[in-house]
């Protein structure tokens, strides 16, 4: 198992999510995670309280309004920051064509016109599929530079034999994915076997190649926030390009306070290595609304370097929808309806 | 004008004001002044003075208000006194009613009142919409229940009468709530004075008072400056003072009242400890920090101000706050998307910046972060002093402010000891992920409430007050409701204390043969003592012959019995079992020498009167050894996941001053509560017939009772009882005796805030049951602590 030595402190990687500005995995290679070999007593010194962090989420929301153009700017940023998802077993081809469409052009142009922003053209961060339809998405997105996820490893369960799972993450990435969303196996968490954790990711990100390692959590599978904050730092230590919380698949998929200790344990691992790593809450995210206290959460824990798809990615289909509506609304004055706006 | 594009890059935070139309239309409405509420009207005030009330994120001056004369608190009692009686008598179900109608219009009106709790304060609106309006509205739905259940909970229990309530500018509508709905559910009325600087939510409230239909009187607002208050407090007729402030003004109000008869709590200052041990979730302790000194900028009488940390993890916590503190927003009061506002007046900015300044003048590192306040209204910087010790001013002075002073410590025990290591217990807080050492610590901590991994956390179902010089009483609670009923079937039976009588001189029988001379000595940590000074004087009998000498302890003898008490302070962490094992105890030996103890009696008493004396002594030691193991806590249901434990703990050393009459049963009346609940005791026992008190240490000795527990200083009585009172190292002086005594004791308790009871000058029944033992001396024997643990796995 190759492990990685410490890495000093540079400035974090860039990127907007603006159409203009080229993504592609060949340029952020040099931003990459090139993790650290396990520190297991900096897994075991992780200490979350709960009530405390609960306490913290509730509060941040309450501390921070976003009004006016302010909030339609950071809803425009929002946009560009979902990874826009379809992982359902009736997925077919057409319907993946129909997500891509929308990745293209997730606001309809005469609202992008209204708001002044007509000239940015936004596009979400990616296209989230099963390997099945990561080459008909790459196809779908000729021509962009919007990047094609897969998940893998047996998502969302991740029980299959590891040889399976890696060779799904290697026929993902030959598809044309270049992020790939794995899924940890969460007994390694709940059995406490950091190690085996730390060596399974480890060679997800190797069989990764280029390609973006983001690790799912299953944070609802977890049990305990600490547990949460213990497996975040061992797949950052195992070369985790994003930490991820949930399938979607799970109970409960993202939170706030399950969000927060991972930032935290982002934000630690980058006080020491100088490494920044990205989040993206996943499942469950489904109102604008919501995305306002993310993002703010992000900027005021990790700074407003974190609100780039370099670093932050929402995970998810049907708020696309709501963000739609309510830069309608900021537009026009006017609630607007789902049906206005296009389908993914 | 920022454009869509532009904040897309920058992701700055834009304004998110709250609109202040409704507020401000309220304030028209009162064509911007107004008067006092009495007798439920707007008053004038006579002669018209009036203020201003000034926003202090802006500047602007927001109304008039009334400044109130002695005359105007005249009229105010007056209504009050008049109202009392059919407020009373409404009962339980009928003032329930009211409670609830207005914790109902406080939610119906709660955005208005947020509005102008924050145009008039400066805090931010997330603040007063999210914590102060509603737990001012659970305040009183909580203590409509309480008004509801007095009968059934509190037996015996009546209103004190008219309160007087003189409450602070920091958080003036739940201030408020806190002083008036125990007051109203116990069937008191109240004439509430707010802040000068804050008086527009009380003045709101009174127009919900009127709204509900609350009888005329019930509840009286006079607005005004300190001179206001001083009128209050001074009015002959007001029954008790309740007061939130500094404890400047707590000490003026005690001398001011000391001997009046009325009954006092006070809630003052702090320089709270906020202890983090290195095992601490280090994140969250951050948002502890902002939540303890960040929170109404610091200006919170419970801020936890003295952050103390684990050497080893200092440096990073430093870093970690440092970080937080520049992402930490200052501005507009109406601004929902801020956390720190405005600073409530220039006075109180002056002095901020003058305590800052002296800390750096004195050499402790300051630090601030790099973005800039706005220039316009009044704002300060959240600060961090690092490099302070204990003895640096900004580690002793409440600040009032957002300035927080981080020092370190090593063991859990020295966190203890820095922790402790200030005149004031308001509130402590503690952050540890290992259960053993928040339960070891919090009750180890001098504060009437400790946050266990969490801070600024209230509720009406917990009770909030001091120890030390953050002052005595609680609100919230049923431990909060005692400070406004009067037990009335234990109420003494009025009637003056004699003047000490003199027993005539009478010679002894020389035709008997001498008795073997004894000579009572001082019982001073568990030896028998030689009084300080060397003298001694004749005890007589009612016949007026000398029965024996006793010693004539001095104020050295004081302090020697003070010093051991303190050093006997182990008795409180004995268990409950085995103080109430050594009562029986006592009580078993007394029992053995009954004949001789009614014989000794018999010097001042009848003979059947004696044997009934010692009787009832034996019985009262069964009584305090029975409460021993059974006046427990209570396990408060406050509306957060977690438990709030309010546990009575001992006062630590308690002057005890005894009566006069009942020479033995008095004493034991008076020492036995205490020693069940844990205090080590100084007793100062009759003067006239001392030797009942004498005798009991050898019983005490022969009881197993630790040395320094209980000492006894005979001597002058009330010279006695004034050193005591004076003590600072006392906490807490009871004195049965004269009315004179009673006001010494009152206002030399001013130095330290020592919890006094007196008798001002009322006898107490000692033979009746009721009257001479119960649950009120266990109170008075205690102070309630609320500890807060939140969990979650």
């Amino acid at each position: 198992m190759a492990t990685r030595g410490r890495q000093t402190y540079r400035t974090p990687k860039g990127g907007s999510g603006l159409i203009e500005q080229p993504h592609t995995a060949a340029a952020q290679d040099a931003d990459r995670n090139p993790g650290l070999p396990l520190d297991l007593s900096w897994v075991r010194d992780v200490r979350v309280n709960r009530s405390a962090v609960e306490r913290r989420a509730q509060s941040h929301t309450r501390r921070r309004s976003i009004k006016g153009i302010w909030q339609a700017a950071w809803y425009l940023k929002a946009t560009t920051l979902i990874d826009l998802t379809t992982l359902s077993g009736d997925d077919s081809p057409g319907r993946v064509r129909r997500l891509c469409a929308k990745a293209r052009q997730p606001i309809r142009l005469d609202i992008l016109r209204a708001l002044g922003a007509e000239e940015m053209r936004p596009t979400v961060a990616a296209v989230c599929v099963y390997h099945r339809f990561v080459e008909d998405a790459v196809h779908a997105l000729e021509g962009t530079p919007i990047p094609v996820a897969a998940v893998s490893t047996g998502f969302p369960a991740g029980l299959s034999p590891l040889s399976t799972r890696l060779d799904e993450i290697r026929a993902s990435v030959a598809a044309g994915a270049r992020e790939i969303d794995i899924v940890i196996t969460r007994s390694l968490v709940l059995t406490g076997a950091w190690e085996a954790l730390y060596d399974e990711v480890s060679a997800f990100r190797e069989a990764c190649g280029a390609a973006h390692l983001k690790t799912i959590l299953g944070t609802g599978d977890l049990g305990t926030l600490r547990d949460v904050g213990r497996a975040s730092l061992v797949c950052m230590m195992a070369g985790a390009d994003f930490i991820k919380t949930s399938t979607g698949k799970e109970p409960v998929n993202a939170t706030l306070p399950v969000g927060l200790v991972m930032a935290r344990m982002i934000r630690e691992y980058r006080d020491r290595t100088g490494v920044a790593v990205g989040l993206k809450p996943a499942g469950g995210i489904r109102q604008a609304k919501e995305t306002l206290s993310w993002l703010s959460l992000m900027k005021d824990e990790l700074g407003p370097q974190w609100l780039q798809p370099a670093l932050f990615r929402f995970g998810a289909s049907s708020l696309l929808t709501d963000l739609e509506r309510q830069l309608e609304h900021a537009a026009t004055g006017r609630y607007s309806a789902d049906y206005r706006h296009p389908l993914a | 004008m920022s454009s869509i594009t532009d904040i897309f890059q920058t992701m700055s935070y834009g304004p998110a004001p709250e609109a202040p139309g409704r507020a401000e239309a309220w304030l028209g409405t009162h064509e911007g002044r107004f008067g006092h509420f009495i007798d439920g009207v707007e008053s004038e005030p006579s002669p018209a003075a009036w203020f201003d009330s000034i926003n202090p994120a802006t500047g602007a001056v927001l109304a008039q208000v009334a400044q109130g004369s002695p005359d105007d608190v005249d009229r105010a009692v007056l209504a009050a006194r008049a109202a009392q009686p059919g407020w009373q008598s409404l009962g339980g179900h009928g003032r329930a009613r009211y409670l609830y109608a207005i914790a109902r219009h406080v939610q119906k009106h709660s955005r208005l009142f947020a509005v102008v709790e924050s145009l008039d304060n400066g805090k931010p609106i997330r603040e007063s919409r999210d914590i102060d309006i509603p737990l001012v509205a659970r305040h009183f739905y909580h203590h409509a229940g309480w008004a509801q259940l007095m009968a059934d909970t509190m037996p015996g229990a009546g209103p004190v009468g008219v309160v007087g309530q003189i409450i602070p500018w920091n958080f003036p509508l739940l201030m408020l709530a806190w002083k008036i709905a125990p007051a109203l559910a116990m069937g008191n009325t109240v004439v509430l004075k707010p802040a000068e600087f804050t008086s527009l939510t009380g003045l709101l409230f009174a127009e919900i008072c009127r709204e509900v239909g609350l009888p005329p009187g019930v509840v009286n607002i006079v607005t005004g400056d300190g001179q206001t208050g001083a009128a209050l407090v001074d009015h002959p007729d007001v029954d008790k003072i309740a007061f939130t402030g500094s404890t400047e003004v707590g000490r003026l109000i005690r001398t001011a009242t000391a001997g009046s008869g009325k009954k006092l709590s006070l809630e003052l200052g702090g320089k709270s400890p906020f202890i983090v041990f290195e095992d601490a979730d280090l994140d969250s302790v951050v948002e502890g920090v902002v939540d303890a000194i960040w929170f109404n900028q610091g200006q919170v009488c419970c801020a936890g101000s003295r952050i103390l940390v684990q050497e080893g993890i200092a440096e990073r916590l430093v870093e970690k706050l440092q970080a937080r503190m520049e992402t930490l927003r200052v501005g507009d009061s109406l601004d929902k998307g801020i956390d720190i506002g405005a600073i409530v007046a220039p006075v109180q900015l002056e002095r901020i910046r003058t305590l800052v300044d002296q800390g750096v003048a004195e050499g402790a590192r300051m630090w601030q972060p790099s973005w800039s306040c706005p220039t316009e209204g009044l704002f300060y910087p959240p600060t961090l002093f690092t490099e302070v010790a204990p003895a640096s001013t900004v580690a002793q002075e409440e600040i009032f402010g957002p300035v927080v002073v981080l020092m370190t410590f090593r063991t859990p025990c020295e966190a203890v000891d820095l922790g402790n290591n200030t005149r004031y217990g308001l509130a402590a807080s503690l952050w540890t992920e290992d259960i053993n050492v928040a339960l070891d610590i919090a009750p180890q901590l001098k504060a009437g409430t400790v946050w266990v991994n969490c801070t600024n956390v209230f509720d009406a179902a917990a009770g909030f007050g001091g120890y030390r010089e953050s002052g005595f009483g609680r609100e919230g609670g049923k431990e909060g409701l005692w400070e406004y009923v009067k037990v009335t079937h234990v109420e003494p039976p009025a009637g003056v204390v004699a003047p000490s009588p003199v027993a005539p001189e009478a010679t002894p029988d020389a035709s008997r043969s001498p008795a073997i001379d004894r000579t009572r000595k001082l019982y001073i940590g568990g030896k028998q003592v030689r009084p300080d000074a060397g003298y001694s004087r004749p005890v007589r009998d009612r016949a007026g012959v000398v029965v024996e000498e006793v010693g004539v302890g001095n104020r050295k003898d004081i302090r020697n019995a003070v010093e051991a008490a303190h050093k006997a302070a182990g008795w409180r962490g004995t268990t409950a079992h085995l103080r109430a094992q050594v009562l029986y105890v006592i009580g078993e030996n007394l029992a053995v020498r009954t004949d001789e103890f009614a014989h000794r009696l018999e010097g001042v008493m009848g003979a059947d009167e004696a044997r009934r004396e010692v009787a009832l002594s034996v019985e009262r030691c069964f009584t305090y050894a029975a409460w021993a193991d059974k006046y427990d806590g209570q396990v408060h249901h406050t509306p957060y996941r977690n438990v709030t434990l309010a546990m009575p703990e001992p006062i630590g050393v308690l002057g005890v001053v005894c009566p006069e009459e009942s020479p033995l049963l008095g004493f034991l009346s008076m020492v036995l509560p205490g020693v069940a609940m844990g205090n080590t005791i100084v007793a100062v026992p009759s003067e006239l017939w001392p030797l009942a008190a004498t005798d009991c240490y050898q019983v005490f000795d022969t009881s197993d009772l630790p040395g320094g527990v209980v000492n006894i200083v005979t001597g002058v009585r009330d010279e006695l009882a004034s050193v005591l009172a004076a003590h600072d190292d006392v906490d807490g002086v009871w004195y049965q005796g004269g009315a004179d005594g009673s006001a010494t004791v009152e206002r030399l308790s001013a130095g330290n805030m020592k919890r006094t009871w007196v008798n001002d000058g009322r006898r107490r029944a000692w033979m009746e049951p009721a009257a001479g033992a119960g649950e009120e001396f266990l109170r008075q024997a205690t102070q309630v602590k609320n500890i807060w643990i939140p969990y979650g796995a």
